[in-house]
């Protein structure tokens, strides 16, 4: 039997009259780089949260590294990682400094801490610049840099919020192969974004409308079964049908 | 038909403190135009706008934006132009309809004096007109303040990465209504770190660390790119990634959606060559084609040429 990374059940949310998430049932495997797409509005932010155990469901079931969101959050937060494109680094510390901030947050020892810094720094490349401030640092090492420490904990999953926005292309692939490197090591990767060529760069990957999870599979698969050539036409057949609007 | 210029910038230098963010920059936007100026977040893009905008004074060079200088004859620039900058920044505690009636007073005009021209952005929104400004979505924020940007009928419109961060339909959506203002007459310039929308710009300037890497029509700067350009796709992409890049010869190796994009140091690239090495690095279901390059294609490769000057 696979063991999945997350597993959901019609999982709602609800606010008031308004079905933000609306009964969506999807498995995400472990070690797989898992896209989140959808258009603005369409839940996605809504449907993360409750994923990463910060808004209880109104109903449905949703297991993360097999912990019930609803009973399990506490454990489960220390189970993931999170970056997001304000990617929340203290611009007036140094990256020594952040990474040991944050390596104190999650309650890593005093001892693996500070082995665990010289390889964050050795690995972003950072080795030269672990005493500057982040503010002087260009944006490319500020990321490489948040998504080191987003992983510092060792999560089982690290869920990426948009962390290309912005950035030069070549600093976005660069991103990727950090991405791809992760997964290799077996933590699973849930990211999304609004650069439909990343989304090719999946595993799988799903489309939310409305509320709902309107496509899910490989971006092969998925360009089979829309008869499309991209991911981007897809999006765009999926998020013209949207009823709501992004109101 | 003689082409009159509207913005007119010469070498203009402008730094805050340590930080040059802007180097010697020179060009001109033609009345009309749709002028795209593509580049990432620092690039200086921003400070360029305010530059245009009279928000800022140069540290050296000149701007003269629908023929007045931007240091002494603000004033004049000031009400014919249209202006949205990148944060959102409407009253949120205002409803939409009361944005709209301010910025066309603060303007010295009325709603209904101009409201053809906005008509087919704003009438998406009267549905919600008594809403305060806050509580509407991404999409709907970048619709009201583009209506409250044009609502004093501007001859210049400054749009400063209105489409970061919103997805892809909202994206052509708000393009759509960029070449229906265009027709209207309204030279715009518009900035977006978004490489694929510099397809849709009359002219684009790509911007990097505060330099202009190229000024031409995308056709012209997608074909600066002269390099043979092969697109490789493999079962497991980060191997193959790393298989490219320890390739003899290779050049540059780039994802780019389903393919990666391969050239080698000297010419052409053999095709047959690289499928027989890939296929002894493990690699499965490799497929090679030749590609045609993407405007992203050539800023990197510009990026890249000016690292190394």
């Amino acid at each position: 039997m696979p063991e999945y990374a997350i597993q959901t059940e019609n999982l709602t949310r609800k606010f008031g009259d308004f079905i933000a998430v609306d009964h969506i049932s999807f498995e995400v495997q472990k070690g797989e780089i898992f896209g989140f797409l959808g258009a603005n509005g369409a839940g996605k932010t809504t449907a993360m949260k409750m994923l990463t155990g910060l808004l209880t469901p109104t109903s449905g079931k949703a297991l993360v590294t097999g912990r019930d969101v609803y009973t399990e959050a506490e454990f489960i937060k220390k189970q993931i990682g999170y970056m997001s494109q304000k990617f929340s680094l203290y611009d007036d510390l140094t990256p020594r400094e952040n990474i040991r901030f944050y390596g104190g947050i999650y309650g890593i020892s005093e001892e693996y801490l500070s082995q665990k810094i010289d390889e964050v720094l050795e690995g972003t490349g950072l080795k030269d610049q672990g005493d500057k401030l982040v503010q002087a640092l260009p944006l490319g090492w500020k990321q490489k840099l948040a998504f080191s420490i987003a992983i510092l904990h060792n999560p089982k999953i690290v869920f990426l919020d948009e962390p290309t926005g912005g950035v030069d292309p070549v600093t976005r692939r660069a991103f990727w192969e950090q991405i791809y490197e992760v997964a290799e090591q077996g933590i699973t990767v849930f990211v999304t974004t609004h650069y439909m060529d990343e989304a090719e760069y999946c595993d799988r990957l799903s489309i939310m409308v409305d509320g709902r999870m309107d496509a899910i599979g490989s971006p092969e698969d998925l360009k089979h079964e829309f008869s499309a050539s991209s991911v981007e036409e897809i999006f765009i057949k999926l998020a013209r049908s949207a009823k709501r609007g992004d109101g | 038909m003689k082409s009159t210029i509207v913005v007119e910038i010469n070498n203009v230098s402008k730094s805050f403190r340590q930080l040059k963010a802007l180097k010697q920059v020179s060009f001109a936007v033609e009345e009309g135009e749709l002028f795209g100026v593509i580049g990432p977040d620092g690039a200086g893009k921003t400070t360029l706008f305010r530059l245009i905008n009279t928000l800022l004074i140069p540290d050296e060079g000149t701007l003269s934006v629908l023929g007045y200088d931007t240091v002494n004859e603000y004033k004049q620039i000031r009400p014919l132009l249209g202006y949205m900058p990148g944060k959102f920044s409407l009253y949120q505690d205002l409803t939409v309809e009361e944005n709209l009636q301010f910025f066309a007073s603060v303007f010295g005009t009325s709603v209904a004096s101009n409201y053809e021209l906005i008509k087919p952005i704003y009438h998406q929104l009267e549905p919600f007109k008594n809403r305060l400004s806050g509580a509407l979505s991404g999409g709907m924020k970048q619709k009201l303040a583009l209506s409250c940007a044009l609502i004093h009928k501007p001859k210049l419109l400054l749009l400063d990465e209105p489409t970061t961060g919103v997805d892809a339909v909202s994206r052509k959506e708000f393009w759509d209504m960029l070449k229906m203002l265009k027709q209207e007459g309204i030279s715009i310039i518009v900035s977006t770190p978004y490489m694929d929308e510099a397809n849709l710009c009359d002219r684009v300037a790509l911007i990097q660390k505060g330099s202009i890497l190229q000024i031409d029509t995308p056709t012209s700067v997608v074909n600066g790119f002269t390099k043979p350009l092969l697109g490789v796709k493999a079962s497991n992409t980060y191997q193959l990634l790393k298989a490219l890049k320890s390739f003899p010869g290779s050049d540059s190796v780039h994802p780019f959606g389903e393919y990666v994009h391969y050239t080698e140091k000297d010419g052409e690239p053999d095709p047959k060559v690289l499928q027989d090495y890939l296929e002894q690095q493990g690699l499965q279901n490799v497929q090679i084609k030749l590609m045609d390059p993407a405007i992203e294609d050539r800023f990197m490769d510009l990026m890249h040429t000016a690292e190394e000057v």
